[in-house]
């Protein structure tokens, strides 16, 4: 396979192994776990054949433009680093996928369980080879993402929430501050191309910006990796399924930090801050978990504090900004990886045997489970760094390095403090594996059950536990090539010298190795003694005090925003206005220029001055009279009508004839609202607010009343007019220019429109659809009649007048549609025509009898509306041209004689369609309300009396 | 007096009065208020064409003057948009005083049920 395809499908694979997974969500668990074990088989096997070339110094690369405007490219690259990561991550989740399958019973969700897992596999494959650092952002983002839905996998526990929540909260407010840094460091650099900034060491570390990017990044990968003291989320995550704590939180994405300071190793590491920052948190973090580790009792939680210290130890070693340390850290980065997963599955296997992880409870394990407790043990003694495990030879390492860097001027403060972390490594080691295994069953109750489990479940951690052990017997052999390549990745240059063994002589690090493996001894044989002394002192919770600051937060945010967004549309109208004419204000203040341009005004007529005075009373009459409701409707109207007339004058005919329809579709509407809603509420504004909020509204009339003015009053600069002008007729085949624009020149934006018109439309069906039940429905059926009925209800002149004025209109409905495109017309204004006569037969025969005789249906007329539309538009794609670019044609007929077709029409019948279904379906809906709700009541009356 | 200082002063005059009502705090009148200023809006957009009599860009070979037919277009969808939204807003407002018995606009229970129709006694009654 070609190279960048195979690094597409590496990434792509997880990715598609979840997709498939989540389809067939009901599938048995063995389709689950055989498609995520599959594709993590695949990738590895993909994977391998990467291997021989990368080791020996090839570097496979890929590359496509995703948003090549912000640098973000789709760029993959496996160097060693990448190499190891990718291995650990496929190979390790390949055999947590078949550990999970006997894990997990049967009846649990096992396809949310393994897509999210397979997600998470892609995402943090996706961190390790990508090549490029937002490309790496994304799938960063994603692993938290991913975590936060695994431990939170078992939905029914409130500290899986909980934990969940508490992960997502840190290693996603961590992946915040990276954004920033790496952001920040692409800017330096020059480039977000991982390779180029690599180069670009000395650039970034000379840079203002370093102490900046360099803490921001730092704190990305801390909380990723548990730094101290972002550390506290790793143990709340135990409360995930223990295959997932084996993968995500000790082998794979814990270590997503420390895989990210290797990374940028060339580019951040070597300064004075870098290395004090990065040794120190290390450093901490080594002894805290350690030592926290020696007194906890869940099995897991012992595990997590192990694996917070043991990336502390990594941290650590990255931080000394000495090759010879990089060499270390990758070696324990294989180590670890081996021994914890292991460990971590085992521990998965006694609390699926006993029904507990409380190693207060368990003990002498041995006897009922001999593989178990072989492979355990073992695991547990690279942990502690025993010979002839692989954990010794990279404890020996660190160990060797930590004299060469002088923490706070003291070179012994290093040696001294990293042996006590050793050595209390080497106790809670000690203590899992004799308190687990040896000794005696100390209570009855876990035990009876207990026996090895079958090879699926221990195949898995007794393969690593393998590995482990031969990391430590054939060092040279087995991990030389690959540490020596991911040394030389880390460091940007050649690795060093390097002899992997268990032996080295006497010197410094193996008497500091002694002396750990001695104390970590006394301190299990003084177990009981520093218990009882830990107990008594009152430790803080990482927990409660998270909480608290949690809810510190949301208090706050919830006062800031109660106070920058009070829960008062009238105040915030007031704010929104008042700012709008504020701007205006400032504009008018510092812009200067005269107000009165020297483009000559048009005469007024007589009967335009007229027109305005019954405007200006009109609407002088709406704001005076407003809470009378149903008379504001005819001063409405009035404005509305003398606008239609302005249009008329002004050369719009089309807007005239649009104006006009939906003053009549508008009426109707609030007419029928009205029918509901309060006649004539009282008075609720007091005076003074009512001078405040006129004063403002005269200030915004005067002013943009003063713009239109200065508008009016000047000649227009260069305008698109006389383009659409040109090629209406040539280019669009219809002389009404507002219509071709309409349905070729901005062809697009109608399509928005329409479709706009047509949520709305739905939106109101969905709003009114509902009102018919809970506290609405209630007050419809307690509705009455509060305004004079005629005697008559349905008059039988206005039936007559309006049955026999409907084929007329729709006549006049089509005649519009068919002359729109050459004169003033079209499918707005016609779709407005015929829904005015379906309204008005509404409005005098009643809901019902219309009703009945009703032929269509509004949705779908939306509904084909849009998609004709669009169709249209797609037709043009067909033929090589742009999206939504009209054609036409003449045709003679006889009789008829020649007309044009133009697939514009077909647009506008789209148009008609959508525009005439939303009117319909909003109004009609709003006049059968009220039925509705009656006939509910009936219905209900009718059940309660009839059953 | 020009056509252009009657566009004006009408657009000043329907700002005007739709921010006022749009800052009472009934429903209806924030309605009234948006639908005014939506008739100022649309005017404004349709007058930065400019007014220009008697020259409708209707496309003809005799007929060199023509007004601009773009803000036209724009307008022409502008108006049918607002019957939309002030038809959501009417809805919107009607479905709210449905669940709340109160029409005013932050929801505070103003009591007005004893003017009208609506609410008052629970548990359904006459039909309309």
């Amino acid at each position: 396979m070609a190279i960048p395809l195979t690094l597409l499908t590496l990434v792509a694979l997880p990715f598609l192994a979840a997709l498939a997974i989540a389809l067939v969500t009901g599938a048995s668990r063995a389709v689950h776990s055989g498609i995520a074990g599959g594709a993590s088989a695949v990738g590895l096997a993909l994977l391998a054949t990467l291997a021989g070339p990368v080791i020996a110094g090839e570097v496979p690369t890929a590359r496509w433009d995703w948003v090549p405007t912000l640098g973000l490219d789709l760029a993959l690259m496996v160097d060693p680093l990448g190499l190891m990561f990718a291995g650990l991550i496929l190979g390790i989740g390949l055999l947590v996928v078949i550990f999970a399958h006997f894990y997990l019973y049967a009846g649990e969700a096992t396809g949310r369980f393994f897509a999210s897992l397979m997600l998470f596999q892609g995402a943090m494959l996706g961190i390790v080879i990508a090549g490029n650092v937002l490309l790496l952002l994304v799938f960063w983002e994603l692993t938290s993402l991913a975590s936060f839905l695994l431990i939170g996998f078992w939905q029914h526990k409130a500290e899986g929430r909980q934990g969940a929540r508490m992960a997502l909260a840190v290693t996603g407010g961590g992946g915040l501050a990276l954004i920033g840094g790496l952001l920040l460091l692409g800017v330096v650099a020059g480039s977000f191309d991982l390779a180029t900034i690599l180069e670009r060491g000395d650039i970034v570390r000379a840079s203002p910006h370093y102490p900046v990017l360099l803490g921001l990044i730092l704190l990305g990968c801390f909380t990723k990796s548990a730094q101290f003291p972002f550390h506290f989320w790793l143990p709340h995550a135990m409360a995930a399924p223990t295959p997932v704590s084996a993968y995500l939180h000790s082998a794979t994405m814990v270590k997503a930090g420390v895989f990210l300071l290797a990374r940028l190793w060339p580019v951040l590491a070597g300064t004075e801050a870098y290395t004090l920052i990065v040794t120190s948190v290390g450093l901490i973090t080594m002894i805290l978990g350690a030592g926290v580790a020696l007194f906890r009792h869940d099995l897991k939680s012992i595990l997590a504090y192990s694996t917070i210290s043991q990336l502390g130890m990594l941290v650590m070693l990255l931080g000394f900004s000495l090759k010879a340390a990089a060499l270390a850290a990758v070696l324990h980065i294989l180590n670890h990886a081996a021994f914890k997963a292991a460990l971590f599955m085992s521990a998965g296997i006694v609390e699926h045997e006993t029904g507990t992880r409380d190693i207060r409870r368990l003990g002498g394990l041995a006897k009922a489970m001999p593989i178990t407790a072989i492979i355990a043990t073992l695991a547990a003694a690279s942990m502690a760094g025993l010979p002839p495990l692989g954990g010794f030879i990279s404890k020996e390492l660190m160990l060797y390095e930590t004299p060469k860097v002088a923490l706070l001027g003291l070179p012994w403060l290093l040696p001294v403090l990293a042996t006590l972390g050793a050595t209390f490594s080497v106790g809670y080691s000690l203590r899992l594996a004799g308190h687990l295994f040896l000794g005696k069953p100390r209570e009855a109750e876990p035990f009876a059950r207990a026996h090895d489990p079958g090879a699926g479940m221990w195949g898995g951690p007794a393969l690593l536990t393998a590995l482990a052990v031969l990391l430590g017997l054939i060092p040279m052999a087995l991990a030389a090539p690959l540490v020596g390549a991911v040394t030389g990745a880390v460091t940007g240059a050649p690795a060093p010298e390097f002899d992997l063994a268990l032996w080295h002589g006497v010197n410094l690090a193996l008497v500091l190795s002694l002396i750990a493996v001695a104390g970590g001894a006394l301190l299990l044989w003084q177990h009981q003694t520093l218990l009882a002394l830990w107990e008594r002192v009152r430790w803080p919770d990482a927990k409660r005090m998270f909480e608290a600051t949690i809810a510190f937060a949301d208090r706050w945010t919830r006062k800031a925003i109660v106070a920058s967004h009070a829960p008062s549309l009238q105040n915030m109208l007031l704010a929104t206005f008042g700012v709008i004419v504020a701007l205006v204000i400032d504009g008018v203040v510092t812009g200067g220029g005269v107000l009165t341009g020297a483009r000559p005004g048009l005469p007024a007529s007589a009967p335009g001055i007229i027109a305005w005075v019954l405007m200006i009373a009109a609407t002088a009459a709406v704001v005076n009279d407003s809470r009378n409701r149903l008379r504001v409707l005819i001063y409405i109207s009035v404005i509305g009508l003398v606008i239609s007339l302005a249009f008329v004058q002004f050369s719009a005919p089309d807007l005239a004839l649009t104006q006009i329809s939906v003053e009549v579709v508008t009426i109707l509407l609030l007419l029928l609202a009205l029918n509901l809603l309060p006649k004539s509420p009282p008075l609720l504004s007091s005076a003074p607010r009512k001078w405040r909020d006129g004063a403002l509204a005269v200030a915004g009339g005067v002013l943009v009343g003063g713009i239109a003015w200065a508008m009016l009053t000047r000649d227009v600069g260069t305008t698109i007019a006389a383009y659409h002008l040109a090629n209406a007729k040539s280019g669009g085949g219809g002389t009404n220019v507002v219509n071709v624009i309409l349905v070729d020149f901005r062809a697009f934006d109608t399509l928005g429109e329409i479709i706009v018109l047509g949520v709305a439309g739905l939106g109101i069906f969905a709003l009114l659809d509902t009102a018919v039940v809970g506290a609405a429905g209630a007050r419809l059926r307690a509705w009455r009649m509060d305004t004079v009925l005629s005697p008559e209800r349905h008059p039988m002149m206005l039936v007559m007048a309006s049955r026999i004025v409907l084929p007329l209109t729709l006549t006049v409905g089509i005649f519009l549609f068919l002359r729109g495109h050459n004169q003033p017309g079209g499918g707005f204004i016609a779709a407005l025509v015929v829904a005015i006569a379906f309204l008005v037969q509404y409005l005098a025969a009643g809901f019902d009898w219309s009703d009945e005789r009703r032929r269509f249906s509004e949705h779908k007329m939306i509904a084909w509306g849009v998609l004709a539309a669009i169709a249209t538009g797609l037709g043009s794609l067909l033929f090589g041209a742009n999206f939504l670019t009209s054609t036409f044609e003449y045709f003679t007929l006889p009789l008829i004689g020649t007309f044009e077709l133009a697939s514009a029409m077909m647009f506008d019948i789209g148009v008609f369609l959508a525009v005439f279904g939303a009117v319909m379906l909003a109004l009609a809906k709003l006049s059968n309300i009220a039925q509705r709700a009656a006939r509910a009541t009936v219905e209900q009356h009718e059940r309660e009396t009839g059953a | 007096m020009t056509y252009e200082f009657l566009v004006a002063s009408a657009i000043g005059v329907l700002v005007a009065g739709g921010i006022f009502l749009a800052l009472r705090a009934r429903t209806f009148q924030v309605v009234l208020g948006l639908t005014l200023i939506s008739y100022a809006v649309n005017l404004f957009l349709f007058a930065s064409g400019r007014l220009v009599v008697g020259r409708p860009p209707i496309w003809d070979k005799a007929v060199a003057e023509y007004t601009d037919p773009l803000p036209q277009a724009l307008a022409l969808t502008a108006i049918v948009i607002t019957f939309g939204m002030t038809a959501f807003v009417v809805i919107l407002s009607l479905r709210s005083f449905l669940e709340t018995g109160s029409d005013h606009v932050d929801g505070d229970t103003v009591p007005c049920d004893a003017q009208d129709g609506l609410g008052g006694n629970k548990g359904g009654g006459d039909q309309p």
